[in-house]
């Protein structure tokens, strides 16, 4: 039983890493295929998979994780600037100084749980994020943003190749992963892939179940023999690390950073991320991740003028407040729609798209008494 | 009796919540080895005590002190980790995890310690954690149940389920708290058999019982405890034949 649930695994990741490089094959008739939205999906996806760490599996609901998106930002385009534009240092750069981060607002945060964790997050990553607005001006540039620029020292490149004319490009051993190629989506990719096979060890290992014991009862863990401080700080040390990268690969696949990347909306984006997909399954956080920035992408280039393209076969007494009333949805009015949805999903699917397709799955696939009923809470440690 | 090591002792404790004088002057000793019962009226303080002893309340004076050392003060993990489990009155169990994994996370705790980062590998390959397990389960007779969930159970078999998780730890000194509650009088009956099945293991078991079938079944002592004081204490037929006991399950308690 246990061999097939390790089977069980592998396949899983197997899959998973098959739809995720074949991604722009998948995307193609959604039109969705070019390789800086897909670079977004897999980012995000990162994001998400690490916030699921801390939030699906201890139940610990952090609203400031975009902080430590934007200090791995940060510290790869530092990286950048003072020593290469090689990406593989300025993605474990980021890496690092997210984790430090994280150790000292997790180590502080931690004294409380519930919704006062929760706001001490929060606190702190709109302290971070006027940080870099304002009072930390030479380190993050305010409110301009930090950008690379023709006088930076670039030590390590300055050794072996004469300065080139223009702003060098971020490289991977010669492939440029800025400006929007497939490189720099191959190189998400296979950090998405990476890290989701990190995660689904988690999952499945002893710290990961006392993670969920402590969701479960975290008094009891207490009697149980367990120093659950700990525990709950690697999970959240481990998950800032997950934002770290995410915020460095976006670095590499676009070298600038403003202070707006730490703000609470976006702190608040990948909470939504991993709800609408599912918290505490593997796949969900990643799912949600991609429908958000697909929809995102649409709803947002949306304008009243294409509504008017739309809906131009309906009367004009129709028309002009239908597409008055559907405009608010759309272009800078994406967030309210992202808004309805989202309470949607929690009312109707309070475990996310993946209990949508669970649900399905049931309905179509498997006909009653087909006696290979999984008992729920193995199902749901297989997702 | 010959005099055995004491393993547990409850030195002059008091506890007070406002007015309520929930323990007075309580002083207490287990030895090695043996079946420690305690009984009282509903509200005599019974749960205080042994809430006392795991480092879930701080006394207001006196000491619990556990193979020599005294533990008032400690973590309730590191009290746990010395060896003292307790198993509580409304049974406290991990209710989204299944019935194995329940006894799985304290077995982790008593062979990986309080804190261990082993993220990397799988919970299946430790089969000895699983077998030990599997093997308390089958001891409560929940066996057949391991991969239900654990908040689906009956309240009765919430009770053999947290008893698994004690005995797992194979601890030193077992705190139990009513663990008969609840349960059909045959499970009752299997739980009593499962106890004295330990004893004869070394385990030393402070019981905290309203049936007095149970206790009497058990007990090497009975310590009898009304309105947060001590009333009597002796051998269980010593304590069956004393008049103020009696007049503590009757009446109101005068002491
Ligand atoms: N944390 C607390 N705060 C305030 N009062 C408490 C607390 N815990 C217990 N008490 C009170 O102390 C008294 C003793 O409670 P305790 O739970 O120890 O009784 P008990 O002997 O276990 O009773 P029962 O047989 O009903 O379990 C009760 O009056 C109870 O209301
Ligand atoms: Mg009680």
């Amino acid at each position: 039983m246990w061999s097939n649930a390790a089977r069980n695994d592998w396949i899983l990741l197997a899959g998973f890493s098959l739809v995720v490089l074949c991604l722009p094959l998948i995307l193609e008739p959604i039109g969705a295929a070019y390789p800086a939205l897909m670079q977004k999906f897999c980012i995000f996806g990162i994001f998400a998979i690490g916030f699921n760490i801390l939030f699906g599996l201890t139940g610990y609901l952090s609203f400031g994780h975009a902080a430590f998106l934007g200090v791995g930002s940060y510290a790869a385009v530092w990286s950048f600037k003072l020593l290469t534009m090689n990406a593989i240092p300025a993605i474990v750069f980021a890496i690092v100084c997210a984790a430090v981060f994280a150790l000292v607002i997790g180590y502080v945060s931690l004294k409380r749980s519930g919704i006062y964790f929760s706001i001490l997050t929060l606190a702190f990553a709109q302290m971070s994020y006027n940080l870099a607005y304002s009072v930390l001006t030479p380190l993050t540039n305010g409110e301009t943003g930090l950008q690379l620029s023709l006088q930076d020292p670039r030590i390590i490149d300055a050794l072996f190749v004469a300065p080139q004319a223009g702003l060098p490009r971020v490289n991977l051993f010669g492939l440029h992963t800025s400006g929007g190629g497939y490189a720099g989506f191959y190189l998400c990719a296979a950090a998405l892939i990476v890290c989701f096979f990190i995660a689904l060890r988690i999952f499945r290992s002893p710290f990961g179940l006392m993670l969920r014991a402590i969701k479960s009862n975290q008094t009891r863990m207490r009697y149980t023999g367990f120093n659950t401080r700990p525990y709950l700080l690697a999970a959240f040390v481990i998950s800032g690390m997950y934002a770290g990268l995410a915020g460095g690969l976006m670095a590499v696949t676009d070298p600038l950073v403003g202070a707006e990347r730490m703000q609470w909306t976006a702190s608040g984006e990948v909470v939504l991320m991993t709800i609408l997909g599912g918290a505490g399954t593997l796949v969900g956080p990643v799912l949600g991740a991609a429908v958000i920035k697909y929809f995102e992408n649409i709803f947002s280039s949306f304008s009243a003028t294409t509504l008017q393209g739309v809906f131009g076969f309906l009367p004009d007494v129709i028309e002009r407040p239908l597409v008055s009333f559907l405009s608010l949805f759309v272009g800078d009015g994406w967030n309210l729609t992202l808004g309805v949805v989202f309470m949607l999903i929690v009312i109707f699917l309070p475990g996310g798209l993946m209990e949508g397709l669970r649900r399905i799955w049931s309905l179509f696939g498997r006909r009653p008494g087909g006696g290979d009923k999984v008992p729920a809470a193995q199902t749901q440690l297989a997702e | 009796m010959t005099a055995r090591n004491v393993v547990l002792h409850v030195a002059d404790v008091h506890k007070r919540f406002g007015g309520l004088h929930a323990l007075a002057d309580v002083d207490l000793q287990v030895e090695e080895g043996t079946t420690h019962a305690i009984i009282g009226p509903n509200g005599a303080g019974k749960s205080t005590l042994l809430n006392v002893c795991i480092g879930r309340l701080a006394p207001d004076t006196g000491a619990v002190v556990f193979d020599g050392q005294v533990i008032t003060g400690k973590q309730p993990h590191e009290i746990n980790q010395m060896g003292v489990v307790r198993v509580f009155q409304t049974p406290e169990i991990f209710s989204d995890l299944n019935l194995l994994q329940n006894v799985m996370v304290p077995a982790f705790a008593k062979r990986d310690g309080a804190f261990r980062l082993n993220a990397m590998r799988s919970v299946a390959t430790r089969t000895d954690i699983r077998d030990e397990a599997l093997h308390c389960l089958e001891e409560v007779g929940l066996l057949g149940q391991k991969d239900a969930v654990a908040g689906s159970l009956s309240r009765g078999d919430k009770r053999r389920l947290e008893l698994a998780m004690g005995l797992v730890q194979k601890p030193r000194l077992l705190l139990l708290d009513e663990p008969t509650a609840g349960m059909s009088r045959h499970d009752t009956n299997s739980t009593i058999d499962l106890l004295k099945k330990f004893k004869g293991r070394g385990m030393t078991k402070v019981i905290i019982e309203h049936d007095m079938h149970v206790v009497f079944s058990l007990a090497d002592r009975v310590t009898v405890l009304a309105q947060g004081r001590i009333i009597a204490e002796g051998s269980p037929d010593e304590v069956r034949g004393n008049a103020r006991v009696q007049e503590a399950y009757l009446g109101g308690a005068h002491p």
